[in-house]
């Protein structure tokens, strides 16, 4: 957020001070900073310039300080819960969790699903770290707890402080809508924010690290006003014991492009590229299940007829970030900000750039459904095209967009079967909207314009709910029509590798055989080696009838229940709106039928089942 | 029982072909699993082999190959699928059925053989059933197009003796039906037939005339009606050659142990002409098939398949003891052969009036291949054609298409639409192309080394300046290509002839006669175009100059001495 004179209590200079200085402060700095201020406020008088060294290089001074204030003791423990379905906000609370170790808070850290509810009575402070997904649903792991929350049998919470992180994407209509939906649900049950919800769009630091830092000094003020500033100065620890890498998702790794090629047979209707890309040199492992992030560049075309339309300049200097690092409008519209999502804060922000009164019609109360409408499918070209004059220059312009988010996907190879290797498996989203040729970012960047030899800026997303069976021995049924094979294929190398023993039960489809048969030589050769025990397929526009993957589980469901009796873990990947939802249906109705259970005992089974683990998904 | 007729194999252990067919129960095989396996568009081999006896067999887009591999994906496999149309007649309706099976399970196109019948390509192993149960469903058959068994048995289709065409070509499905094999097999994988357990049967009972394990090797026979030996009778194991007298027929000599097929650099293998043994009267001609089918049966080499056709135990064991061993097993002497004579193998294009009145079309197709190209709609032409034919459709033993018995009446309405469609007699083509025959090699044949039909007319465009240079646009000569040395468009009657070797490359043979009735011979190895243009170049001049009188180019090229003459497959390679 940029600090203004209207949205701030700064005077004009302060605004421009703040605003020049707060972006290049690392996360650690803002802690700091906020304790600093907080226990300026807290300790008496004025420091000055001497005490706030002094703050710094004395510590237990400061602690001491602290400790003798009248303010009677609030709790240490602090309970972070998270609910995440591709780790990122596992990530986070677990972040957060160290950080308040740090401060000398007792935190007890759990995804939301093994949380036992009857224990969130006692709880004082509460910290929830939670995405949202598709249509406003919360994430797998945390859909237990929400449900109790709004059941009858949730409790009064009188004595609950709490603060809710939520992630989301502007771009979708239900934005951060399980975060509001914990934010509200706990505030009616009696719970008092400790500090208040922060909203996260794809480009989350900045925010998070806000979030932090108001949730510690609000902690430290119900600990008797106290801060400890200075300890959060202290490095925080490595994110990760299992990855020991200088590059993460804010320092991405350039990596080299091993091959390219498009699995889809000629003749087929669609394109899915085959990546291999080198890590060697990064120090960066993965484990099956992971995701790796690409940031993308946008399509050239696009960009050069933003431009055009705008009557820019393509070379003018503009600032390519909110840390006012700069480059050419060009360069700054191929690889830093967002172009072919239109979010309700980037439509507001772009009105306060034009005096079209179409745009402000549409922003006007009451024309959300109209808004929604036009937003789908449009991009940055439909908007500078629908809503001029623009009353801006490029750098003015440029404020409005947000940054260009990476694009995750599922990792397709074992990393202890290529050593240095990451493959994955994208498939190209083109199509036509409005009139005009759509292109997806990043797969296109990468179907079209990246070769063998070039290299793109990559990081490992660690996704800890998507994992392979600690006990190899363990029978595993994988479920991933299309692209959502990707991480199968991960599974299955990595058992080859390891020698497992596990028994392996693949359910693929596509639309056609002979062309979108992903991996069909993989599979086969897998399937001769006994890697893969059964591999059932669903090609769904070979016959007049059309089959997907969830026919093919009840087609098997006696073998398939008899599997789940022997331990069986159940994984999920690939589309969530049709696919997962019937896939989930299937195998209700498989656990229903073969057990003999009740509707009701069916869902209890798979969500017993899910709490084991042993019922995990991966969908986007 | 049944493994009494497995004969003691000659130099050596059977193939491992010999095993696979003794294992198939009647060839079931794994069939029915390994055709549902959804995994795989393909066949393991075992049950590809046993495919072939249905009628079918595994092939990939060769074009494809090396990219898909690199995709991860199993080669295209296809199938082709070839129907038995005993002398190559098919009703329109018939037509219509493979017009829409070609376009709803095949590559969108049918091919013509050069054994007068219908092949598909391009059809995914679940598709074959349906394909298979239409086609039966018309009262077609695909059982033995293929595999070691007697193949569909052709016959000369005439356009002028109609009442000969008829009543020679009942005869020919007299043969080709008593040949058939007679296990349940095939209507329990593709008919929904009821199981039945033929292990239990006796050998004998089940196929009294192939025994457990069929023939070593296919078998081909045709029926030719003389002057006209478009069949190529000498081509064929067993070869029947109509006597006709008084406008009568009285019955056939007989022709036994022709053949094409050989391997590159194997001396051993040759083609070979058919040796004409006797004559006999038509209704014995039934079990002289028999008999000669079953001799080869116990006589057949079973342990190189290279060695095992017909041509090849006859030429071991001597003519004469083939006959003698024939005659003592039909209990009946062949007669003296009757006097007969060929004129050419070609076809007559264009409308033709037949004895019976009725009006024949022979029309030219370009390598058998029946397809629509832009500015050239011969499918649906053939297609609205047949939707208002009453007479027949004849596939001739040269790829080409006669649209047969045409009433008076009709025959305006057929001109109509083959003007319509731009379908032509190939009065317009040079006289090269229209006597020219090629295989379909590549890119669904796993056997060639070089490309046959897509590559030949491109070849004659090249050849046609020079032949229009030398003035022998309208002179007939044989030119046949083919994309192995297999013998699919019988190379070795051409009176020019290409095998491929490799990409690009044909071993070019030349001085067979005319009316298929002498060998050609190897006369450059292994050359490109350029080489070949100018090879053939000089002595086509020369022919031109220098041929004698209604002198065909096979036996110019013979008295000009470019090759010496074969008259039998044994001095192929001399």
């Amino acid at each position: 957020m940029q600090l203004q004179v209207t949205n701030s209590p700064f005077n004009q200079e302060q605004v421009e001070l703040l605003n020049r200085l707060l972006p290049t402060l690392t996360e650690s700095q803002q802690v700091w900073l906020t304790g600093y201020m907080f226990a300026r406020q807290a300790v008496a008088g004025t420091p000055s310039a001497e005490a706030v060294v002094q703050a710094i290089s004395e510590t237990p001074n400061l602690e001491e300080m602290v400790s003798v204030s009248h303010v009677p003791a609030a709790s240490r423990e602090v309970t972070i819960l998270f609910g995440s379905q591709t780790g990122n906000c596992q990530r986070l609370a677990t972040g957060m969790a160290r950080k308040l170790e740090e401060q000398g808070m007792h935190v007890t850290l759990a995804a939301m699903n093994k949380y036992k509810t009857n224990g969130l009575k006692k709880v004082e402070n509460l910290l929830l770290v939670v995405s949202t997904h598709g249509e406003g649903e919360p994430p797998d792991n945390a859909r237990a707890l929400h449900e109790f929350l709004y059941s009858k049998r949730a409790p009064q919470f009188d004595n609950l402080f709490f603060s809710v992180l939520a992630l989301g994407d502007t771009s979708y209509e239900f934005f951060c809508q399980t975060g509001k939906d914990f934010d509200q649900r706990l505030e009616e049950l009696g719970g008092k924010r400790l500090s208040p919800r922060v909203d996260c769009d794809l480009d989350y630091d900045e925010p998070v690290a806000q979030w932090s830092a108001r949730v510690i000094s609000a902690l430290n003020e119900r600990l008797n006003g106290g801060s400890t500033a200075a300890a959060a100065v202290q490095a925080p620890a490595p994110e990760s014991s299992a990855v020991q890498s200088a590059y993460s998702r804010t320092n991405p790794f350039k990596a080299e492009v091993l091959e390219n090629l498009n699995l889809n047979g000629r003749g087929s209707d669609r394109e899915t590229r085959h990546l291999e890309l080198s890590l060697e040199g990064s120090d960066l492992q993965y484990e099956p299940g992971d995701s790796l992030g690409i940031y993308p560049e946008n399509h050239p075309e696009l960009v050069d007829a933003i431009i055009h339309e705008l009557n820019f300049n393509p070379e003018e200097i503009v600032p390519v970030n909110k840390n006012n690092e700069q480059g050419s409008l060009r360069d700054a519209l191929l690889k830093h900000y967002e172009i072919t999502a239109l979010t309700k804060p980037l439509l507001t922000q772009a009105a306060e750039l034009t005096a079209n009164p179409a745009l402000h019609e549409l922003l006007a109360p009451g024309n959300e459904q109209a808004l929604k409408e036009y937003a789908s499918g449009r991009d940055l070209l439909d908007l500078v095209q629908d809503f001029g004059p623009w009353q801006a220059d490029a750098s003015r312009f440029v404020t409005i967009l947000r940054k260009l988010p990476a694009r995750l996907y599922s990792i397709a190879s074992s990393f202890k079967a290529n050593e240095d290797e990451v493959h994955l498996t994208i498939r190209a989203v083109r199509y036509e909207a409005h009139g005009r040729d759509r292109y997806g970012v990043c797969s296109i960047h990468c179907a079209d314009r990246i070769q063998p030899g070039d290299s793109l800026p990559i990081y490992i997303q660690q996704n800890p709910n998507f994992k392979l069976p600690s006990n190899s021995d363990a029978p595993i049924i994988m479920i991933g029509p299309g692209t959502g094979v990707a991480p199968f294929r991960s599974f299955l190398e990595e058992r080859e590798e390891l020698g497992a023993e596990g028994k392996s039960w693949l359910f693929y489809g596509d639309r056609h055989f002979v062309t979108d048969f992903l991996y069909q030589t993989d599979w086969q050769r897998m399937l001769k080696d006994g890697v893969l025990t059964k591999l059932d397929v669903a090609f769904s526009r070979d016959t007049q009838e059309k089959v997907y993957v969830q026919q093919r589980v009840l087609e098997n469901s006696k073998e398939l229940y008899a599997w789940l009796q022997e331990g069986a873990h159940v994984y999920i990947c690939g589309d969530e709106k049709h696919m997962a939802h019937d896939v989930h249906s299937a195998l209700l109705t498989v656990i229903q039928q073969e057990g003999s259970l009740s509707a009701e005992e069916a869902a209890a089974y798979l969500n017993d089942m899910q709490e084991q683990q042993r019922y995990q998904r991966d969908v986007y | 029982m049944a493994k009494e007729q497995m004969v003691k194999p000659i130099g050596g252990p059977p193939s491992e072909v010999e095993h696979i067919k003794i294992e198939s129960n009647y060839l079931r095989g794994a069939l029915v699993e390994t055709l549902k396996n959804p995994i795989t568009g393909g066949l393991p081999e075992d049950d590809n082999r046993l495919l072939k006896f249905h009628g079918s067999y595994m092939q990939d887009d060769r074009d494809l190959r090396n990219e898909r591999e690199r995709q991860k994906l199993e080669p295209a496999y296809q199938f082709m699928l070839r129907v038995v149309l005993p002398s190559g007649v098919a009703t329109s309706q018939q037509w219509l059925a493979m017009d829409g099976l070609a376009h709803k399970y095949g590559n969108g196109t049918l091919r013509l053989t050069t054994r007068q019948t219908f092949q598909m390509h391009g059809i995914l192993k679940w598709n074959l059933k349906p394909t298979l149960k239409k086609i039966n469903a018309e009262l077609m058959t695909t059982l033995a197009a293929c595999g070691d068994v007697n193949r569909n048995v052709m016959c000369s289709p005439n356009p002028f003796q109609s009442d000969l065409h008829g009543e020679v070509s009942h005869w020919a499905r007299q043969v080709n039906d008593h040949l058939a094999p007679r296990t349940r097999a095939y209507h329990e994988i593709w008919l929904d037939g009821e199981k039945v357990v033929d292990g239990q049967q006796d050998g004998a009972e089940v196929e009294p005339i192939y025994g457990p394990v069929y023939l070593p090797r296919k078998f081909k026979i045709g029926f030719a009606i003389p002057p006209y030996n478009d069949v190529d009778v000498f081509s064929q194991d067993i070869g029947y050659i109509a006597v006709i007298e008084d406008g009568k027929l009285k019955g056939f000599n007989i022709s036994v142990g022709g053949g094409m097929g050989m391997s590159h650099g194997d001396t051993a293998t040759y083609p070979q002409l058919g040796k004409v043994i006797g004559f006999c009267p038509p209704e014995r001609i039934v079990a002289l098939a028999e008999k000669t089918v079953m001799i080869q049966r116990d006589y057949g080499n079973r342990s190189v398949r290279k060695n095992a056709r017909f041509k090849y135990t006859i030429d071991r064991h001597g003519i004469e003891w083939f006959k003698s061993e024939l005659q003592n097993r039909l209990g009946w002497q062949l007669e003296d052969v009757r006097p007969y004579q060929f004129v050419n193998n070609g076809d007559r294009y264009g409308w033709l009036k037949g004895s019976n009145g009725k009006w024949n079309l022979t029309v030219y197709i370009q390598s058998g291949r029946i397809d629509d190209q832009e500015g050239y709609p011969l499918m649906t032409g053939l297609r609205e054609i047949a939707k208002v034919h009453t007479g027949d459709f004849r596939i001739t033993p040269n790829q080409n298409l006669i649209i047969g018995n045409v009433t008076s009446q009709k025959k305006r309405k057929i001109t109509e639409l083959v003007e319509q469609y731009g379908l032509t007699d190939g009065a317009h083509h040079s006289a090269l192309r229209r006597s020219s025959l090629s295989c379909v090699s590549l890119p669904t044949c796993g056997l060639a080394m070089a490309e046959a039909e897509r590559y030949l007319p491109t070849l004659i465009d090249k050849l046609e300046p020079i032949i229009n240079e030398a003035g022998l646009r309208d002179q007939e000569i044989n030119i046949r290509m083919t994309g192995c040395p297999n013998g699919c468009a019988r190379p070795a009657l051409g009176e020019i002839s290409f095998i491929g070797k490799a990409l690009g490359k044909y071993n070019m043979y030349m001085g067979a006669g005319h009316a298929g009735d002498r060998l050609n011979k190897l006369y450059r190895e292994n050359i490109d175009e350029t080489e070949i243009l100018d090879t053939l170049r000089p002595i086509i001049n020369q022919y031109a100059k220098e041929r004698d009188s209604g002198e065909h180019f096979g036996d110019f090229v013979i008295r000009a001495g470019y090759v010496k003459a074969v008259h039998d497959g044994q001095e192929f390679h001399n």
